[in-house]
C-alpha cells in the first residue's frame, strides 16, 4: 500500500524527522494560516509529477488561488488529483537521497543513500549510490549507521543529524512492516538542520492488520479490481481484448503469455487460486463479464483441485446467467474427462492442447 | 538419493488439525510419507488420520523424533510455528501459508540460516521426491520416479510441467516448489547446488517468472558451477511493470525484473528455453 505524500510525512513526524511546515489545502480560499512564498503539490500514488505540472509555487495569494485550480483534479498518467499539499519553502544547502527498502537476493533490509539528491535515483550512476546491508538478526547497528554517513561527504554536524534521521527510518521500516521509506530529497539547509523535502512510503499488504491506525488507501485499483479484491479473488486488467481464468497465477501469466504466439492479447488475469467452489467460479464469472472481454479463455490445471468441480460450477453459471462472448477451454488434469463432457454439454468449445486453446481464442478475438 | 527430503524424512504437521491439515496429511500418507506427528495447541492428544497429535512441536519431536516441519498455519502464526520448529530441533521446514509479511519471512530464514536448517517457502506447494516422501500439498498422482530435478517459483505452473514430463515416461529424482513471495529460504541456487551434487538427477529443470533477480543469479551460477544440462520455463513475458501478478513476489518494479532480462540471463547461461510451459517435456526427451 503506498502511501500518499502527506501521509508518509505524518509517519515522519511521528519518528521525529523534521518536515516543512505545510497541510493538506480544501479549496483556493483555504490558505489563511501559510506563509508565502509555499509549494502546492498534487498527491499521487506515483512519481514523475513535477514533470506533469503537479508541483507549483506561489509567491502570493493570487498566484496561490490560480495555481491550486490548476492542479486539483489535474489528471496525472491516469490518477485524478483529490489532495494537494501545500508546504512553506525552505532554504537548501545540499540535497541528498535516502532510502530503505527490501534486497530480495540477500534477503535483508537494505539502506542506500546518495549525495546526488532530488533527481531520480534510476538516473544516479551506482558508484555514488552507499549501501549497508542489514541482517533481520541483529537490526541496525552504529557500524552500519557510519559505514554510510562517513562516504556521504558531511561536516561533522550535519553527519550527526543524518544518522539520527538513518535510525528513525530503520525504525519506522521496521514497526510499519514497510517494503520502501524514501526520502528524495533529504535537504540539509543552511543552519545545518536536516529535513525530508519527500517522502514515499510503502507498507506491505499482508501486515496491514498489524497497522489498524494506517487508513487503507485503493487508489491504485480500477473498480473491478477493487470489487475483486473484496471478493478475495486475484484479478488484473490488462490492455487486450481475451480475458484469462486459470487456476495458479504462473499458469495464468503463462496463458496470457502463451497468447501472444497467436498475436491474442490479454485483457484480464483471473486466478481462481485453488478453490473449486462453485460459488468463487460464479464470482469469478461474473467478474469477468464485467470486464466485457471478446473472448474468454479458461485454462485449467487440476492436481488437488478437480477439474470437474469447477466445470460443474463454470456450466452453472452459463446456462443460468448466460454469457455473450465465446468461451475456449483447455482442461488437464485431475478427472479431466468428465469435466470435458460437462462444458462440450454447456456448448464451451474444446481446445486439445495450450496452443490449440490459445490459437482458438486469439483468432477469434480478431 | 533426492535432495532435501527423502525416506529419512520424518515429518511433523504444524496445523495438523484444520481441514488442509487432515487432507493432506491423508493425501501424504497415501504417497508414503512417514508423517509422525501433528501439532495444534490446546489439541494435544488427538489423533488425525492415526497420527498423534501434541500440544507443541518440542514435545512432538521429543516423543516420534519428527526432524521435518511442514507449516499449514495462518499466516499471522507462521513466523511463531517456524521458529518453534527450528528451537525444537527440526532441519527442514517446508512452509506452506500465503501472506506472510516479509518482515517476519526475512527473520525466520535467517533464523534457519543461523540453525543450519533449510528451509522451503514460504507461499509455495512443498516438495516431492517420488518413490520416497512428499511434504507438503502437490498433487500426488502427477509424479514418477526418475532422473529430472524440478525447482520452480510456482505451483499449478509445476504441476502442469511434472505432469508433461511424467506423461512422456520422464521421472523426477526431486520437485521442490520454492515458493512466489519475494523473500523465500531456499533458492534457485540452493536447489541447483544439491541437484548437481545428487547422483540421480541427471537434469535440471527450472520454472521461473518476472519479480526479483533469482533467474539471473541463478544463470551466472549455472556457467560457473552446474555441469548437468538444466532446462527453463520463464512465466509473465507479457505483464505490465507495476502490477503483483497474483504471487507477491511477481512484480516488475522499477524496470527491475523482466522476463526479457531473465530468458536473456538463461540464454547465455546455455539454458534451454521453452517457448508453452508443456515443450519442456519435449526439450528434455531430446537432449538427454
Amino acid at each position: 500500500m503506498k502511501l500518499f505524500e502527506y501521509r508518509g510525512k505524518e509517519l515522519f513526524n511521528k519518528y521525529g524527522i523534521a518536515v516543512p511546515n505545510g497541510r493538506l489545502v480544501k479549496d483556493e480560499n483555504d490558505f489563511s494560516d501559510l506563509n508565502f512564498p509555499f509549494v502546492l503539490k498534487a498527491q499521487v500514488p506515483i512519481g514523475g509529477r513535477g514533470k506533469a505540472g503537479g508541483i507549483k509555487s506561489a509567491e502570493n495569494l493570487n498566484e496561490a488561488k490560480d495555481n491550486f485550480s490548476k492542479i486539483m483534479g489535474m489528471d496525472i498518467r491516469g490518477y485524478t488529483v483529490r489532495k494537494v499539499l501545500a508546504e512553506e519553502k525552505v532554504d537548501i544547502k545540499k540535497e541528498l537521497y535516502l532510502s530503505i527498502t527490501l534486497d530480495r537476493s540477500k534477503r535483508m533490509s537494505l539502506i542506500m543513500a546518495s549525495s546526488e539528491g532530488g533527481m531520480d535515483i534510476e538516473s544516479v550512476p551506482d558508484e555514488k549510490i552507499f549501501k549497508e546491508w542489514i541482517n533481520p538478526l541483529i537490526g541496525i547497528q552504529s557500524f552500519h549507521i557510519r559505514g554510510i554517513v562517513s562516504r556521504l561527504k558531511l561536516e561533522k554536524e550535519e553527519g550527526k543529524e543524518v544518522a539520527k534521521v538513518i535510525s528513525k527510518i530503520y525504525k519506522l521500516f521496521r514497526e510499519y512492516d514497510c517494503e520502501l521509506v524514501e526520502i528524495n530529497p533529504l535537504i540539509i539547509k543552511k543552519d545545518g538542520k536536516v529535513m525530508a523535502l519527500d517522502s514515499k512510503v510503502n507498507i506491505n499488504d499482508d501486515a496491514t492488520y498489524r497497522h489498524p491506525d494506517i487508513e487503507p488507501e485503493v487508489v491504485e485499483l480500477t473498480p473491478l479490481e477493487k470489487e475483486a479484491k473484496e471478493k478475495g479473488i486475484a484479478f488484473i486488467q490488462l490492455d487486450g481484448n481475451i480475458g484469462v481464468i486459470a487456476n495458479g497465477a504462473g499458469l495464468t501469466m503463462a496463458t496470457l503469455d502463451a497468447l501472444t504466439n497467436y498475436s491474442g492479447k490479454g485483457g484480464v488475469f483471473l486466478d481462481l487460486g485453488g478453490t473449486d467452489d462453485p460459488e468463487k467460479v460464479k464470482q469469478a464469472f461474473e467478474l469477468m463479464k464485467k470486464a466485457k472481454p471478446k473472448v474468454i479463455f479458461l485454462n485449467l490445471f487440476g492436481g488437488i483441485t478437480r477439474c470437474d468441480t469447477v466445470a460443474r460450477g463454470v456450466k452453472e453459471v452459463i446456462t443460468k446467467e448466460g454469457i455473450d462472448c465465446p468461451v475456449i477451454t483447455r482442461i488437464k488434469g485431475c478427472n479431466e474427462d468428465q469435466a470435458k463432457d460437462i462444458l462440450k454439454d454447456a456448448g464451451l468449445i474444446t481446445g486439445t492442447t495450450l496452443q490449440d486453446a490459445a490459437q482458438k481464442s486469439s483468432d477469434l478475438a480478431r | 538419493m533426492a535432495i532435501f527430503a527423502d525416506k529419512n524424512s520424518k515429518v511433523v504437521v504444524q496445523g495438523a488439525t484444520g481441514h488442509q491439515g487432515v487432507f493432506h496429511i491423508g493425501a501424504m500418507k497415501e504417497f508414503g510419507t512417514n508423517v509422525v506427528a501433528g501439532v495444534t495447541p490446546g489439541k494435544g492428544g488427538q489423533k488425525v488420520e492415526n497420527i498423534p497429535i501434541f500440544d507443541n512441536v518440542f514435545e512432538a519431536v521429543s516423543k516420534t523424533d519428527a526432524n521435518t516441519s511442514l507449516v499449514l498455519v495462518p499466516a499471522r502464526f507462521a513466523k511463531d510455528a517456524v521458529f518453534e520448529a527450528l528451537d525444537a530441533g527440526c532441519k527442514t521446514i517446508v512452509v506452506i501459508t500465503e501472506n506472510i509479511p516479509f518482515h517476519d519471512a526475512m527473520e525466520f530464514v535467517h533464523y534457519a540460516i543461523y540453525k543450519n536448517a533449510v528451509l522451503i517457502g514460504p507461499n509455495c506447494p512443498g516438495i516431492a521426491s517420488p518413490g520416497k516422501t512428499k511434504i507438503g500439498i502437490l498433487p500426488g498422482q502427477i509424479f514418477k520416479e526418475g532422473n529430472v530435478g524440478v525447482a520452480s517459483r510456482s505451483g499449478t505452473l509445476t504441476y502442469e510441467i511434472v505432469n508433461s514430463l511424467t506423461e512422456k515416461g520422464i521421472g523426477q529424482s526431486t520437485c521442490i516448489g520454492l515458493g512466489g513471495d519475494p523473500i523465500i529460504g531456499t533458492t534457485f541456487i540452493d536447489a541447483l547446488d544439491a541437484f548437481e551434487k545428487d547422483p540421480e538427477t541427471k537434469a535440471i529443470v527450472l520454472v521461473g517468472e518476472i519479480g526479483g533477480t533469482a533467474e539471473e543469479e541463478a544463470a551466472e551460477h549455472i556457467k560457473k558451477h552446474i555441469s548437468k544440462p538444466v532446462f527453463a520455463f520463464i512465466a509473465g513475458r507479457t505483464a505490465p511493470p507495476g502490477k503483483r501478478m497474483g504471487h507477491a513476489g511477481a512484480i516488475i518494479a522499477r524496470g527491475k525484473g523482466t522476463a526479457e532480462s531473465k530468458i536473456k540471463a538463461f540464454e547465455k547461461a546455455d539454458v534451454k528455453l521453452a517457448k508453452f510451459p508443456t515443450d519442456i517435456a519435449d526439450l528434455v526427451e531430446k537432449n538427454i
